[in-house]
């Protein structure tokens, strides 16, 4: 186990060391001490490490993740994994906002609850709420999955293409071209796949599928109003 | 981008180290805004008097006999204490509006940055710790205070553009954002005949928030009146004798973390502002909800979360 203290050795000097590890490299744990709310934590990293970043965290941390595990010990600020690739990014506590917004690949679990615009302009990126989301999530979502086993806040899902939703609570209100889905079951296939892997008990027959209308994909003028 | 901060303190023996707990937290707030900052204390206040925080450019010439001055046209003592560019001038409760008047006349270079019996602001272009180490606000002792360093976008970079903004008696303002129909609405405060000095757009959101104290409203409704008639983005927090109000625009893209212990509630615009605290680590830590008001008062047990 490798540690690197953040109020030590400064913020480039963590980022440049973990994006020094090569593919193969045999330093595959990490841990990064004193986060204390800082920007930018373990961002553009590419190789398949883990990391537990101690402390919460502040806007970014986890940005265009490829590969790597990182596991927040706290909460998350704003932005947290942010055009993520590949890889898993693990929030112990809280997400604020835009978490994982126009996330391509990979996975991000929240413990807590997410804040509005989780998974914001998705692209691909599976994300797991354990508690609710706010207002505006996955907004303009175009591919991807998000799911939430508590509740998600207002206009879930404004003017999405492909990305899919799921949720176990309520929903406050759908946003414009988001409506209910049937469960098909390729879908509780597919959410008991992703809530083992996100390691959370939840019932997938419980839930409620949620996507796109695809009423708004192309300008019609009887839709103006819609937008 | 701007920072906030605030601080209300429940536990009575942190109340000489808040200055310097609000400073520490304004100035890791730097890098969001590093064109003026400001702070408003809640400190001591004696009885029946009230205090006007006074700012002048060109302090040697206009703080120079204005109190012996000042106690000429109101025939009573003056207290004057004199810190950089501000000075805090106290006079009894009864005179503040006459004293207004007479500051308006006898110096007309004098700037008014707040009015109360407990609150003082000081507020300068510059950096968080250039401002607060001008003003020697790690000294100061209070009950709660706000602070602010901005990054200006809707109006020029001087004192009285800077944040925390007087918005009535013991009251004060600082807002992360920018309002949209700040033009407008200005003009229709204008003709109300509320007295606004710049083309700030904060400076309106203020202003709008005493006219409706004017007209009736508490604290509390003319926060909620403010998330229907205040069009753009906002975080605000708001000082008041007795504590501070939270309030954030439906949208909610400005940031805002809270934390929560059995000594203190903090607010900052980022977590960053909060990791100094004492006991941070086991508080209970939260963002605000868009268009909620939330308050924290030390008179009133009923500290309050309403959505609108």
């Amino acid at each position: 186990m490798q540690t690197l203290d953040l109020t030590q050795i400064g913020l480039r000097e963590v980022n440049k060391t973990l994006h020094a590890q090569s593919a193969d490299t045999n330093q595959t744990a990490w841990t990064i001490e004193n986060a204390r709310g800082s920007h930018a934590i373990a961002c553009g990293l590419d190789a398949p490490i883990d990391v537990t970043v101690k402390g919460s965290t502040g806007y970014y941390c986890g940005g265009m993740n490829k590969q790597a595990t990182i596991n927040i010990h706290g909460s998350a600020g704003p932005g947290t994994g942010e055009n993520i690739m590949s890889g898993k990014i693990i929030i112990e506590g809280d997400a604020s906002q835009y978490l994982g917004a126009t996330g391509h690949g990979g996975l991000i679990v929240v413990k807590g609850n997410a804040s509005s615009r989780c998974g914001i302009s998705m692209k691909g990126v599976n994300i797991v709420v354990q508690g609710n989301i706010g207002h505006m999530s996955a907004f303009m979502g175009q591919s991807g999955n998000l799911v939430v086993l508590g509740d998600a806040g207002d206009a879930l899902g404004d003017s999405c293409y492909e990305a899919r939703f799921f949720v176990r609570g309520k929903v406050k209100s759908l946003g414009a071209d988001c409506e209910k889905k049937e469960m098909r079951p390729e879908h509780v296939e597919f959410l008991k796949e992703i809530l083992a892997e996100a390691g959370m008990d939840a019932d997938p027959s419980e839930f409620t599928r949620y996507g796109s209308a695809r009423k708004l994909y192309n300008f019609d003028v009887d839709n103006a109003g819609a937008y | 981008m701007c920072g906030i901060v605030g601080l209300f303190l429940k536990d009575k023996a942190l109340e000489p180290e808040l200055g310097a707990m609000l400073t520490d937290m304004l100035i890791t707030m730097t890098d969001r805004g590093p064109d003026s900052a400001g702070l408003a204390i809640y400190g001591r206040e004696e009885k029946s008097k009230a205090k006007l925080t006074v700012q002048s450019d060109t302090p040697d010439q206009d703080f120079n006999g204005l109190c012996a001055d000042l106690e000429k046209e109101l025939k009573v003592a003056v207290q004057m204490t004199t810190n950089s560019t501000h000075a805090v001038l106290e006079v009894p409760q009864s005179q503040a509006a006459s004293t207004r008047m007479i500051l308006r006349r006898i110096r007309p270079n004098i700037r008014i940055m707040g009015v109360g019996t407990s609150l003082e602001i000081y507020k300068e272009v510059g950096l968080p710790k250039d401002v607060a180490e001008r003003f020697n606000v790690r000294q100061m002792s209070g009950s709660h205070g706000i602070g602010h360093t901005r990054m200006a976008t809707e109006s020029a970079v001087t004192t009285m553009g800077a944040h925390p903004f007087n918005t009535g008696d013991d009251q004060c303002l600082v807002h992360n954002g920018s309002l949209s129909n700040h033009n407008s609405l200005r003009r229709k405060l204008r003709r109300e005949g509320i007295h606004i000095e710049t083309e700030n757009d904060t400076e309106v959101g203020a202003a709008y928030l005493t006219w409706k104290m004017r007209e009736g409203a508490s604290l509390g409704e003319a926060l909620e009146s403010a998330l229907e008639d205040l069009d753009g983005f906002f975080t605000f927090v708001v000082g008041t004798k007795d504590g501070f109000g939270v309030v954030r625009d439906p949208i909610a893209c400005k940031p805002a973390v809270m934390a929560e212990t059995d000594q203190y509630v903090a607010f900052g615009s980022e977590y960053r502002a909060l990791v100094n605290l004492p006991g941070i680590e086991s508080a209970r830590v939260w963002e605000p909800e868009p268009a909620t008001v939330y308050f924290w008062s030390h008179t009133s047990s009923n500290n309050s979360e309403e959505a609108a």
